[in-house]
């Protein structure tokens, strides 16, 4: 039994990734305890005393925000796998990416692979969200597992693209810059918070063409158990980002490994 | 002499404008140590890419192993071992498993690759090293280790990209005795350098590269009997004095390089010639009577050192 050539950079991935599994497992978990506790559960508190808000969707805060974020968690798992690590490997002092090169794997085989880990890594930092959600009483229906699609699948709307840039560039200070001007108002204001209904109209705009509100709106749904009829096309858009980021790395690893 | 193993006609390497590799004929015979001799820029790496089939070409014909690599990449690539110019080792990886998950690539079981690391490191003699992380070996250590990561799918043609650059004299020795021992057993070496010694001691027969063009082909004898007079004759001068000295010196030797603080003196008969210099009352700082090498080959093709 032999492995597929385009999963064949995952034993790579694998093996980096079983160095620091102690502290990264733990980091998962630890993550959505203290965002649910203080969020959840401390802000919750403040928020119509820990009481269902029509204004939230008939929800409770916790209830509210835990679905969401972990939407951004599958996010922001993506967007680090997809920027320093993807840096590093066409990097002299790494070049994971040169050694696979001159392996039968092919660019679009380490594209895949690297994709194909960010998935996986991005699954299990979704089941862990999940499982604290649930012991904190914010899963109130048997959907929610659907947010073990949801999750990878926002993590693949994020990393696809952002590997496609990452791969291209020389520095790795317009990476700073991705998390600085992107993730973290994107983490803030794609209704993670507070319904998108209070941002101003022109913003709401901006949130609906990024991928983050559409996982927001997906993994809510799922935790609530009411699956709406725009619960598609969300689910269509990022596929659809999902898709298209991974042509588009395909085109610029091609490009810059040719070199 | 065996069949051709590689063999390129017309073979370019352009980048938008730059022109790396501008048209090179060679061929790369089963079982020999075969070099591409020339200073940075030369277009020797951008050469090796394409045999090792990590880049396509831009004009010309290319055969690596009977196939193109631009069409039959992936089984080229299986049948190669690659040494690149920086290790593209995982320094926080241990030296075992540097090898293990490169083994995995190419799709070796891993029980028969677990076998086969044990084999390569005693081969490159870092069996001790096994278990330790890279960032703690030498940089001669880390070199052995690529060599072993680039056998482990047992390649009929190894690729060595300045195999031994930045590596002190004792980690040279080492490296080129088992590079030695592989051709032994068979392997057919291909490698790039810009040392000139290192060109003389390991390959059968080298190409002198020069701005992506092929200057002249052979073995190294070969080359310096074709290209120099058996001998040099260096004279020393202080500084800007050496091109002044050049016209009297120049009917005593077949011909004169002129450099910066030097003269070299080309000639057959190196010790005459030496007193003959003193004799005619010039009085070099210092005189010094050797055999040519490549490095002189080289001078005398492009008019500049190999190391410029």
């Amino acid at each position: 039994m032999s492995v597929p050539t385009f999963l064949r950079p995952v034993a790579y991935y694998w093996s980096a990734y079983k160095r620091t599994w102690k502290s990264q497992l733990s980091d998962v978990l630890v993550g959505p305890l203290l965002y649910l506790a203080s969020l959840g559960v401390g802000l919750g508190s403040l928020v119509g005393h820990g009481h269902r808000l029509a204004s939230l969707g008939g929800q409770d805060y916790l209830s509210f925000v835990a679905p969401a974020l972990l939407a951004t968690t599958a996010m922001q798992m993506a967007l680090v796998l997809s920027t320093w690590e993807i840096f590093a490997y066409v990097s002299p002092w790494n070049g994971a990416y040169r050694s696979m090169q001159t392996s039968p794997i092919s660019v679009q085989g380490i594209v895949v692979g690297q994709l194909t880990w960010i998935v996986l890594r991005v699954e299990l930092a979704s089941a862990a969200y999940l499982l604290v959600s649930a012991a904190f009483g914010a899963v109130h229906s048997p959907y929610a597992l659907g947010a073990l699609v949801v999750g990878p699948l926002v993590g693949l709307a994020f990393g696809a693209p952002t590997a496609a840039y990452s791969v291209t560039v020389r520095h790795d200070q317009p990476l700073v810059l991705i998390f600085r001007l992107f993730m973290l108002p994107l983490f803030l204001f794609s209704g993670t918070f507070f319904p998108l209904s209070q941002l101003p109209v022109g913003l709401r705009y901006v949130a609906y063409a990024l991928p983050l509100w559409h996982g927001v709106e997906l993994s809510r749904s799922l935790y609530a158990g009411h699956l709406g009829g725009d619960f598609v096309l969300h689910l269509a858009y990022l596929a659809a980002v999902a898709a298209v980021g991974t042509v588009v790395a395909g085109a610029t690893y091609a490009r810059r490994l040719a070199r | 002499m065996g069949e051709a193993l590689i063999a390129a006609r017309g073979l370019q390497k352009r980048f938008g404008d730059f022109v790396a590799v501008a048209g090179v004929d060679f061929e790369v015979m089963t079982g020999e140590a075969f070099g591409f001799l020339g200073p940075n820029g030369a277009g020797k790496s951008s050469t090796m890419r394409m045999i090792a089939a990590t880049s396509s070409r831009s004009a010309g014909e290319l055969e690596v192993l009977g196939r193109d690599p631009d069409v039959d990449g992936p089984s080229v690539r299986s049948r190669l071992g690659v040494v690149p110019q920086e290790d593209y080792l995982d320094l926080e990886l241990s030296v075992a498993d540097n090898i293990f998950v490169y083994g995995r690539y190419f799709g070796i079981p891993r029980k028969l690759l677990r076998a086969r690391i044990d084999e390569l490191l005693e081969f490159v003699q870092l069996t001790e090293r096994a278990r330790d992380r890279v960032d703690t070996l030498s940089g001669g250590m880390k070199r052995r280790l690529t060599i072993a990561r680039s056998l482990v799918n047992q390649p009929d043609c190894l690729l060595l990209d300045e195999p031994t650059t930045g590596l002190d004299p004792q980690a040279r020795h080492l490296l080129w005795d088992r590079l030695y021992n592989l051709k032994a057993q068979g392997v057919t070496l291909v490698l790039t350098t810009h040392y000139m010694d290192e060109a003389e001691q390991l390959c059968d027969r080298l190409v002198v590269m020069d701005k992506g063009r092929i200057m002249a082909e052979g073995s190294p004898r070969e080359l310096i009997e074709r290209y120099v007079t058996r001998e040099v004759v260096e004279l020393r001068f202080g500084p800007g004095e050496a091109p002044s000295m050049a016209a009297r010196v120049a009917p005593m030797a077949e011909r004169v390089e002129v450099l910066a603080d030097r003269l070299l003196l080309y000639t057959d008969r190196g010790d005459e010639v030496a007193d003959e210099v003193h004799a005619n009352g010039l009085s070099p700082a210092s005189t010094l009577v050797r055999r040519s090498s490549l490095e002189d080959v080289f001078l005398s093709l492009t008019g500049r050192n190999l190391t410029d």
